[in-house]
Formats: structure tokens, C-alpha cells, sequence
């Protein structure tokens, strides 16, 4: 990020995450494995709002509310129950279909990836899905992803109630925009530009005239990060509390 | 009855080729004791079915030989990074991946539990999943309510399940505590292996208390205890993980002669000097 911020780039984008789930409509925000910087955004706002969103970080303990089993996750989306859900790519196009299997000609790709997780249903009925994924280069952007794990857009007589909403690298964010089936740019990171975000973008975006500027992190919610909220970061995610944030389990 | 078995080759010996193995969750009761064994006994052309997840011994197992397909979720040591021999077995052609997605693994599962032949699942379509999924047919809603379209799951059956669990009685009663998904794979499979921290006396089905988080020995084919028996990986409340060997596993593991040297050191250890 610029050189000179008195903040991390993952403090950064976990404020940036925030502010898009800070919202009267997320009143429970489910976290997969595997993924700090969403899981850390998420807790920081339930701290913001006193303790609204419900935050289910599947792989911690007390903070992992499922009694029923692996599906009960999944269950609980079908439900509605479930609001905000984060989903990557190895791949993502400009239709916001994900890959997260491998690139190349399936089934013989040239580098396979773990694989598609539970993207292929949490894509369809969680309402609002944030694509993130800090690499914004042409390799992750690509005109057409070579696997589609999940598909961004569907037929109409496919029942989707949910689908992606934003997309937050670490150069910008984008939200989607599903009727025009593309994504549109929202905003750029401090001391980045719309140029670079175009020129590391393999497919169209929509750019308005003016682009604001992602806003930094707020003082307040800097010191939290570091105090009570990576306190509670650092008990589901240790390794990344210390490395990226400076608090001990 | 369920068999009380006095080692674990004797539980890994109840695992025969070809079968179609289905593996708990990374984070959920992994045996990894008896995945070593399975190893040792030289086990191949398994089909392994991970619930939904894959992790270290997936890769284990598919990097020494013991594998022809794998159905999966997916396959990761999480945090640790990706799963070194499976991405390369993938990539080498060396075993089949039949791709899915976490739901649908369990929804599989839970129809084999019912008795029925499939189960309809939500979302799904579109996805290159469904595409090359030729057991899964996509179907107008059946009773013409106008819910459009949906998939259907075929249930599957796993040959043998295994799973590492704190606790057992001399009933055959396992404690799996919250870890529910094993319990829909006890139901489903129609063998079920468990190694086990310790075997107790008093039975898990005399409190409410236990009763609740235990598997009954109805589904529980054998048993045998090992300690520390999912290590290095964790036990909930038991212990946690071994950080550093995931990492030097992970490390290790991504050339062909790292993890034979990891095999040698890890699960051959003894036993080859013990044989000569």
C-alpha cells in the first residue's frame, strides 16, 4: 500500500471488507476456513455494533455455533439464515464465475487446486456474497475462467436468491451489478490508480467518470484491530494475528 | 457385536483393495494411525471419498500409491497450503478426480442414511460441477410447483468409513461428540472402523450426557485403540495440533523424493528394520 501509511495492508483491507458488511440488512455473516482477513472484518463490526452481526467462523470453537455436523453450515444458508458469505478464485471473470479447481483444459489441468469447497451452493443462496481476493493481476482476472466452480449469473428458471454483491482486491473494489451482469468499480486504493486497475483486469468493467478513493482505516477501528478485536482474532487465526497485526494469542 | 481388535494392522488388514474409503473432515477425528498402517499394508487402487474435505492423509495416501480415484470437495492441508501430492498426482494423471462440492458430498451420504436412492440438492447449476458430474441429472421441478430446475444426488455408499475418536466403551459405542458428519457417514457406509484414544468401561449410553455425543456400536464394525492416534494432526480437547510437522510435511511433501523420505521416517520407521 503507500509507503509511508501507519497501517498494514491487512488492517487495510479488513476495514475496507467492513465497511461493506456494516450494513441494517447482515444480521449473521458466516466465515470458511482458511480466511482471516474476511473472519477478522466480520468481528470487527460485530464489536463495532455491539454484538450484531452474528459472526460463525467455521473452524473456531466457541465461535463455531454448529452442533449438527458439516452440512449444517449449508443447511442454515438454504435456510436464509445466512447473509454474507466470502468466496476467492484462482480464476475470476467478468461474469464473476470462480474457479477453484485448476487451470488448463479440465480434466487435464496444467496446476491443479484444492478444489471447489461448498462455492457451487453458498454462490446461490447466500444474499450477499463478497468475492475477495487481494491478487489483482491478469493471471486472476481473466476473460473466462478455464473451470467454473460457480457461476456468477444464472437462468431464470434457476431458484438463486443469492449471488456475488462486491469484489475487494487489493487494488480496489468492484460491486456486481447482476441485471447488467458485470462488474462496476467502486472505488481505488490510496495511492493506486484506475489506469492500473484497468491494465491488471482481463475483462470489461464499468468506470464511472469519477472513482473515489477506498477510504483508509478509521484511528478507532485501527486500535481495536489491535486491542480487544485481535484478541478475538488471534484465538481463531494465531499465526495470522501475530504475523499481520502484532497481538498474541 | 462390535470387535474389539488388538492392533491396528488387524483394523487396517479390514480394508481391502478397491474399496471405496470414505475420510472425515481434516479438522474432525482423523485417523491417522491407522492411515499409516493402511499405508504400510501396501492398500491400493482405493477409491476415497473425502467428507467433504480432504486434507493430509488424502494426500498421504494418494502419494504412496494407494489410490486410483478420489471424489472430493476438495483437497488441502489448509493453512499449511495445497495438498503437494494430490496436485501433482492430479496433474500427472496418475489418479481420477471426481470433482463435487461440500453439500452434495454430505447430501449423498444423507441419502444412503434414508434408504433412498437420491436426494434433491439447490443451487449447483451452471457450474462445470454438473457438467461433468454424468451420476447427477438435472431435472425440471418433479411435482410441477414452479421451482424451476434442480439437481439430483445419487447416494453413495462408502465400502468402509474410518474415523479416530477420544473414547469408546466395551459396547462399541463411540464418542464423536458435535462432529455429527460422522455420524451420517457411520450410517451410510457399510463397514465402520474406529481407532480409539482409550476404551472404558462404564458405558457411553447411561448418562444423557454422553449418550448424546455417542455414535452407537450398531454402526461400529471394529475397534481398536491407538493413542495419540490422530497426531500429528489434533484431537478436540485431547490435543492440538502439530503445527511444525504439518508445516515440514507440507514442505516436504512437494517433490516425489520429500515425501518418500517423509514415508521412510514417518510410517516405515522401525518396521522395515523389524522385518529383516
Amino acid at each position: 500500500m503507500s509507503g509511508d501509511a501507519d497501517y498494514s495492508d491487512a488492517e487495510f483491507l479488513i476495514t475496507t471488507v467492513a465497511r461493506l458488511i456494516e450494513t441494517p440488512d447482515v444480521r449473521h455473516v458466516a466465515v470458511g476456513a482458511a480466511s482471516p482477513i474476511p473472519g477478522a472484518a466480520a468481528l470487527l463490526v460485530r464489536k463495532l455494533k455491539g454484538g450484531t452481526p452474528r459472526v460463525s467462523l467455521i473452524h473456531g470453537k466457541a465461535t463455531n455455533p454448529f452442533t449438527d455436523g458439516g452440512r449444517e453450515i449449508f443447511d442454515c444458508a438454504g435456510q436464509g439464515r445466512v447473509d454474507v458469505f466470502f468466496l476467492g478464485g484462482v480464476q475470476i471473470d467478468g461474469e464473476a464465475n470462480i474457479n477453484l479447481v485448476g487451470t488448463g483444459d479440465y480434466p487435464k489441468v496444467d496446476k491443479r487446486f484444492p478444489g471447489s469447497f461448498g462455492s457451487a451452493y453458498m454462490y446461490f443462496v447466500v444474499p450477499k456474497v463478497i468475492l475477495f481476493r487481494p491478487e489483482h493481476t491478469r493471471r486472476v482476472f481473466v476473460p473466462k475462467v478455464d473451470f467454473v466452480s460457480a457461476p456468477g449469473l444464472s437462468a431464470p428458471d434457476v431458484r438463486r436468491p443469492g449471488g456475488p454483491k462486491y469484489l475487494v482486491t487489493e487494488l480496489c473494489v468492484m460491486s456486481f451489478d447482476a441485471g447488467r451482469g458485470r462488474f462496476r468499480l467502486e472505488s481505488v486504493t490510496p495511492g493506486r490508480t484506475v489506469e492500473e486497475v484497468r491494465d491488471n483486469t482481463g475483462f470489461e468493467i464499468e468506470i464511472p467518470d469519477r472513482v473515489a478513493k477506498t477510504l483508509a482505516p478509521e484511528p478507532e477501528r485501527l486500535a481495536l484491530l489491535r486491542s480487544s478485536v485481535g484478541r478475538e482474532i488471534a484465538d481463531v487465526y494465531p499465526g495470522f494475528a501475530r504475523d499481520m497485526l502484532g497481538v498474541a494469542a | 457385536m462390535t470387535e474389539i481388535l488388538g492392533s491396528l494392522d488387524d483394523l487396517a488388514a479390514r480394508v481391502p483393495d478397491g474399496a471405496l474409503l470414505a475420510l472425515p473432515p481434516e479438522y474432525s477425528f482423523v485417523p491417522m494411525a491407522l492411515i499409516r498402517a493402511l499405508i504400510r499394508r501396501g492398500a491400493k487402487d482405493l477409491h476415497i471419498l473425502t467428507v467433504p474435505i480432504g486434507g493430509m492423509a488424502a494426500d498421504m495416501l494418494i502419494g504412496a500409491g494407494c489410490v486410483k480415484r478420489v471424489e472430493c470437495a476438495a483437497v488441502t492441508l489448509g493453512e499449511v497450503g495445497l495438498a503437494p501430492r494430490f496436485s501433482a498426482a492430479v496433474e500427472q494423471g496418475r489418479v481420477e478426480v471426481i470433482d463435487s462440492t461440500c453439500p452434495a458430498v454430505h447430501t449423498a451420504l444423507q441419502a444412503t442414511e434414508k434408504g433412498v436412492p437420491f436426494m434433491p440438492l439447490g443451487g449447483l447449476i451452471g457450474s462445470d460441477i454438473v457438467k461433468q458430474r454424468n451420476d447427477w441429472k438435472v431435472v425440471d421441478d418433479p411435482l410441477g410447483r414452479g421451482n424451476g430446475k434442480i439437481v439430483l444426488i445419487p447416494a453413495i455408499q462408502p465400502d468402509v468409513a474410518v474415523i479416530h475418536s477420544p473414547l469408546a466403551d466395551r459396547d462399541g459405542n463411540v464418542w464423536i461428540g458435535r462432529r455429527r458428519e460422522l455420524a451420517t457417514i457411520a450410517h451410510a457406509a457399510r463397514t465402520l472402523l474406529v481407532t480409539v484414544e482409550r476404551v472404558q468401561n462404564e458405558s457411553l449410553l447411561a448418562s444423557e450426557a454422553t449418550a448424546a455425543g455417542a455414535l452407537p456400536g450398531l454402526y461400529v464394525s471394529a475397534l481398536a485403540e491407538a493413542p495419540m492416534g490422530a497426531k500429528p494432526l489434533g484431537l478436540v480437547e485431547h490435543y492440538e495440533p502439530d503445527h511444525d510437522e504439518l508445516a515440514c510435511y507440507g514442505r516436504e511433501a512437494r517433490s516425489e523424493q520429500g515425501f518418500r523420505a517423509y514415508l521412510e521416517r514417518t510410517v516405515f520407521a522401525g518396521t522395515r528394520a523389524a522385518a529383516e
